[in-house]
């Protein structure tokens, strides 16, 4: 078994790490501080190809493999989660899942567009009334002539602000046999007529990305812009999930890093009773069970991104990564703050910012308890994987970089 | 237009030096491109750029290192940064602690004279290790070329390379006549970061290892020689946090200390 990572992954993982490192780490606080997305941080990504990084040359990405995503945004997110989010919804949501479930015309049209960086994208699924119960949610499009009239509220949704498209999940058929079986996808321009949205502010984490609602009325949708068939949107959209979970995986394993390096640093300075606090053995702990954690985080990660890579269904793998890094990252913030003592309480030092980031991803992409139904209904023998329509395409080098 | 960037592998930036057996030794510091380097190659990339537009024939950038195999990766840094190709010069018989900057100069002239047709050689003013920031003149004086060290802004035109310098007096322009040697210094802009085009080529990229022979070269003979190397004394420090009542009475205090300590 080789664990190594490819030339191409570690020049990804260090040209990543010096972006975030040099651009953003120095003005994080500040735009977190005001509650303000910083103002070229995706202009940036789009130029440096960091928000095309998975995609084909041919779809105007830059050729890269799932782990180079996976290695992407854990560089990212050890500096800001905001960063990471990004990816999560522009890449993995809405561009993976054009990728996987779009033609040919639709990739052309929405994919390069996206993978250069020249378009945001985001996906929105979750509603005031229906989060994780996607089934549940009550957006409507009805067909009419070569188009679709989209009507509802979408919120939660990472950049509803700022992106340019928006993969949305919405119910065409209301009476159909299974709720699931009713709702179909959409890529809506999210400059359209009878489009509203805006941030919401006041949240506990992540306040330098953009977060807010998207309200459609009488939203014309032209019928090209529907991604798979009608009734196929709950299977797209939990293929969404996968990517989107994949990146928040990923990403909260960057953050255990962050919080292991910022506590060894500072346990190394602080004394206490006459020696280093590093040298107690109740400090230790905490930053053994630290590094064993982004240990385990990383190895769930790589091998969900492994088996993308290979063209295998990965849901319950993503699903086992998502659910550790998140709740390791949170517990490493929590310890982190510990660690500090009433430094940690102020925002001084990072770590601060760290455990309110880090609750989030606890809680959307799947909060841990739909997890735990995912994990248990494999392990029961009650859900197994059937066969898409459409299957996210195995990394092949010689396509993707052709 | 032909571009030479000259590089250099080094410990990382945070890597800390020690003598050891009456040898360097910098740990299991990670090796990095001479970050002084990147300037030189961000300034024959900036060269190349301005250079595609202002003329019909075709200008390249070379990135040039003499080291061991792990060199390859300051050298695929430099391709990923955009740079057309490397050259790796790296021999068995080359031992790095017996290899000063004349024998570097020499080595890198003789590749530069194998190369041929080089308008333009660009270094870094320095490099992390050894800091002596003498190759670049040392190099150009070997060429018979003259020389433009710590460059800022350039600007080629009509056979001639012109550069700014910041002076204590103010700013300088310089300027001589193509083929010249340059180093340069942060004011060039900052290094681009790799594309990912370049980190596609870099990571496929079969870099050439010129050998002594294939350059004309043996085994320089170092001119300067380690006669001892020790590590510094350890300074024995101690903290002292200074209390009182007010802020003018702590004040006052450190005062005291610092007359009796005769740190003033």
């Amino acid at each position: 078994m080789d664990f190594s990572l490819s030339q191409e992954q570690q020049m990804t993982q260090k040209m990543v790490r010096e972006f975030a490192q040099k651009e953003i780490a120095p003005v994080i606080k500040e735009y977190d501080r005001k509650q303000e997305p910083i103002p070229f941080a995706l202009k940036r990504m789009g130029e440096l190809g960091i928000l095309g990084l998975p995609f084909p040359v041919r779809y105007g990405g830059a050729g890269m493999d799932y782990v180079a995503l996976g290695l992407a945004c854990e560089e990212l997110e050890a500096v800001d989660t905001s960063l990471r989010v990004v990816m999560s919804v522009h890449t993995g949501l809405c561009g993976m899942t054009v990728l996987q479930w779009g033609t040919e015309e639709q990739k052309q049209k929405f994919l390069v567009p996206l993978a250069r960086g020249e378009k945001i994208g985001c996906g929105a699924f979750t509603e005031p009334g229906a989060g994780s119960d996607v089934a549940a949610m009550r957006a409507s499009a009805k067909r009419d002539g070569d188009s679709y009239i989209l009507n509802g509220e979408k919120m939660w949704i990472s950049l509803a602000a700022l992106a340019d498209l928006a993969l949305v999940t919405v119910k065409t058929n209301p009476s159909a046999r299974k709720p699931s079986e009713g709702l179909s996808c959409f890529i809506v321009d999210l400059h359209s007529p009878g489009v509203r949205r805006d941030d919401i502010h006041g949240k506990l984490g992540v306040r330098a990305g953009s977060t807010g609602w998207i309200n459609f009325q009488d939203v014309k949708v032209p019928a090209d812009n529907r991604i798979g068939e009608e009734g196929e949107g709950f299977k797209i959209t939990m293929s969404a999930f996968d990517h989107g979970r994949y990146t928040v995986a990923s990403g909260a394993t960057g953050m255990i890093r962050a919080c292991l390096e910022a506590s060894v640093s500072y346990a190394r300075t602080r004394t206490t009773f006459g020696k280093p606090i590093a040298e107690h053995q109740l400090i230790k702990e905490k930053i053994a069970k630290m590094a064993q954690d982004h240990e385990i985080a990383r190895l769930l990660y790589l091998q969900a991104g492994w088996m993308q890579n290979m063209g295998k269904r990965n849901t319950l793998q993503t699903s086992y990564a998502k659910k550790f890094a998140t709740e390791a990252s949170f517990s490493a913030a929590n310890e982190a703050i510990q660690i500090h003592g009433a430094y940690g309480f102020s925002d001084e030092f990072d770590v601060e910012r760290y455990l309110r980031n880090s609750k989030g991803a606890v809680i959307y992409e799947g909060s841990s308890e739909i997890q735990v139904l995912i994990q248990s209904g494999y392990a029961l023998g009650e859900r197994s994987d059937k066969p898409l329509r459409c299957e996210l395409p195995a990394y092949d080098e010689t396509y993707w970089q052709g | 237009m032909k571009i030479i960037a000259c590089i250099k592998q080094v410990p990382d930036s945070e890597a800390k030096v020690r003598a050891e057996d009456r040898k360097v030794s910098w740990g299991e510091s990670p090796l990095v491109i001479n970050p002084f380097d990147e300037y030189a190659v961000e300034g024959a990339l900036q060269q190349k750029e301005a250079q595609s537009g202002a003329s019909s024939s075709l200008s390249t950038v070379t990135a040039l290192c003499i080291g061991p195999e792990s060199a390859r990766e300051a050298l695929k840094h430099a391709l990923a940064m955009g740079a057309d190709d490397a050259i790796l010069i790296s021999d068995p018989a080359l031992d790095a602690e017996r290899l000063d900057t004349l024998g570097a100069a020499r080595l890198l002239t003789a590749a530069i004279q194998k190369i041929g047709d080089v308008d333009m050689v660009m270094f870094g003013r320095q490099t992390l290790d050894n800091g002596a920031g003498i190759t670049p003149a040392q190099t150009a004086r070997l060429l018979g070329w003259p020389m433009l060290g710590l460059s800022g802004q350039i600007k080629v035109q009509d056979g001639n390379v012109s550069v700014e310098r910041v002076i204590e007096e103010g700013r300088q322009t310089v300027s001589a006549k193509l083929p010249a040697v340059l180093s340069v210094v942060q004011s060039i802009g900052e290094p681009r970061y790799p594309s990912f085009m370049g980190i596609r080529k870099a990571s496929k990229a079969n870099i050439p290892v010129w050998s002594l022979s294939d350059v004309g070269a043996s085994a320089p003979e170092p001119i300067v020689k380690r006669t001892e190397l020790m590590n510094p004394p350890v300074r024995d420090t101690a903290v002292e946090i200074i209390s009182g009542e007010s802020p003018a009475e702590i004040a006052e205090k450190l005062a005291d200390k610092i007359l009796a300590e005769k740190v003033l």
